[in-house]
């Protein structure tokens, strides 16, 4: 009797858990078939002070749709940045369409839906997808696939000019601690930006630390420090030894932005009509 | 191995592997993760395009025809999920699981979606399902 009852079930389990068990296809911009790497595989030694190549976060870690990986806004007291007053009053000034605090994502005030910049530390907090990295002898550039942004960090020993007005990106400038370990310093940022997807905020004082580390030839991990005495009463962690694959350097990057006039038909379509906005 | 636990364990595997994690790029605040409904229908056209892909697809019921709409990631997400610009073309039969909207209407976020030749496609990310799996 029991093994009349336990079968069917097992088999209704089985049956409803197969047809989900298809692999996915990897491609890559040029319609390559490219193979996943494999998770936890060591690889022989990377060159020293070398972070080039081509960078992939894997299929959702880099999105952070609810604000800076390690600080999700999820309404939990430990993923709550340490804000100042000022720092609380600025972010109750925004209105982001995800996390705790969302708002229905036509109400949202966020800059980049309007078509700013991500600017700094954004660009490694929201959409963070495959990076590609080239260095010469002075400089380290990243190419950046969502929205297609690069940016430049300076390796030739270069101050941050004290009148610099402020940019989206900021100035950075990079400094070797060991021979595989990339501190990057990020100051003057216009205060338009948020620091993440979830409307944290950042004044004239933010100073953005990087740390980039590669384990191996495979291997790149990326942590991310907040450091604005205006709005935070301490530094604070944002990414952690967020990891990063190498892939083949015949590897395409697919293009991905956010377009504005795609923004309009997809809100026209259907995200007015699911908000409820549209009468 | 006892029958309870086999039935415990093949119930539990069923069920965890059908819950899912809602986060949306943007604008999850207009979805209800848990109302889920499972749809047949008709494919009418599939938009690949930015910030999410949408499938307008019409559901016959005993009252006729509803119009859906339900939509998926970006197109760079859903390439990765193994989803394709011509995996649903207008006329195709269609099979999936959506989360409704709060407001009633036939509009929903896709869960898993099923072509026409019967290959079952990830429409979430982060969702716990195997085929969603990271990498």
């Amino acid at each position: 009797m029991r093994k009349r009852i336990v079968a069917p079930v097992v088999a209704a389990a089985a049956m409803l858990s197969a047809p989900l068990m298809r692999s996915q296809t990897r491609r890559d911009g040029w319609e390559q078939s490219v193979k996943p790497p494999v998770k936890g595989q060591k690889s022989e030694p990377a060159r020293v002070h070398d972070i080039s190549g081509i960078w992939d976060p894997g299929l959702a870690a880099g999105i952070q749709a609810l604000g800076a990986k390690v600080m999700p806004d999820d309404g939990t007291p430990e993923h709550r940045p340490p804000f100042t007053a000022l720092g609380l009053e600025k972010l109750n000034q925004t209105k982001p369409s995800n996390g705790f605090r969302s708002t229905l994502a036509p109400e949202s005030n966020d800059p980049v839906i309007a078509g700013d910049p991500q600017g700094m530390p954004r660009e490694d907090l929201f959409e963070l997808r495959t990076v590609q990295i080239f260095q010469t002898p002075v400089a380290i550039y990243l190419l950046y696939q969502f929205g297609r942004v690069w940016r430049v960090i300076w390796t030739d020993g270069r101050q941050v000019p004290q009148d610099a007005e402020p940019r989206w990106f900021g100035y950075s400038v990079g400094k070797w601690v060991d021979n595989h370990t990339l501190v990057v310093e990020t100051t003057k940022l216009d205060e338009r930006t948020w620091i993440d997807h979830a409307g944290r905020p950042h004044s004239d004082k933010l100073r953005v630390e990087e740390t980039f580390h590669r384990v191996d030839r495979d291997h790149l991990e990326l942590s991310v420090l907040i450091d604005d005495p205006k709005m935070y009463t301490k530094p604070w962690v944002a990414l952690d030894k967020f990891a990063f694959d190498l892939e083949p350097q015949t590897f395409d990057v697919r293009e991905m932005f956010w377009e504005p006039s795609e923004f309009q038909t997809y809100n026209k379509l259907l995200g007015d009509e699911a908000a409820g906005t549209d009468k | 191995m006892s029958g309870k636990f086999l039935i415990f364990w093949a119930l539990s595997i069923s069920v965890l592997s059908l819950s899912i994690r809602l986060s949306a790029h943007h604008g999850n605040a207009a979805y209800d993760s848990t109302k889920q409904v499972d749809l047949k229908g008709t494919v009418m056209q599939f938009i690949w395009a930015n910030p999410h892909c949408v499938l307008l697809f019409d559901v016959t019921d005993e009252n006729g025809v509803v119009h859906w709409m339900a939509e998926s990631e970006n197109p760079t997400t859903m390439t990765n999920l193994g989803w394709l610009k011509s995996s649903f073309k207008p006329g195709d039969s269609i099979t999936l699981r959506v989360i409704r909207v709060k407001n009633g209407r036939p509009i929903g976020r896709i869960v898993w979606a099923e072509t026409a030749d019967g290959t079952k496609l990830c429409g979430e990310p982060g969702a716990k399902l195997p085929l969603c799996g990271e990498r």
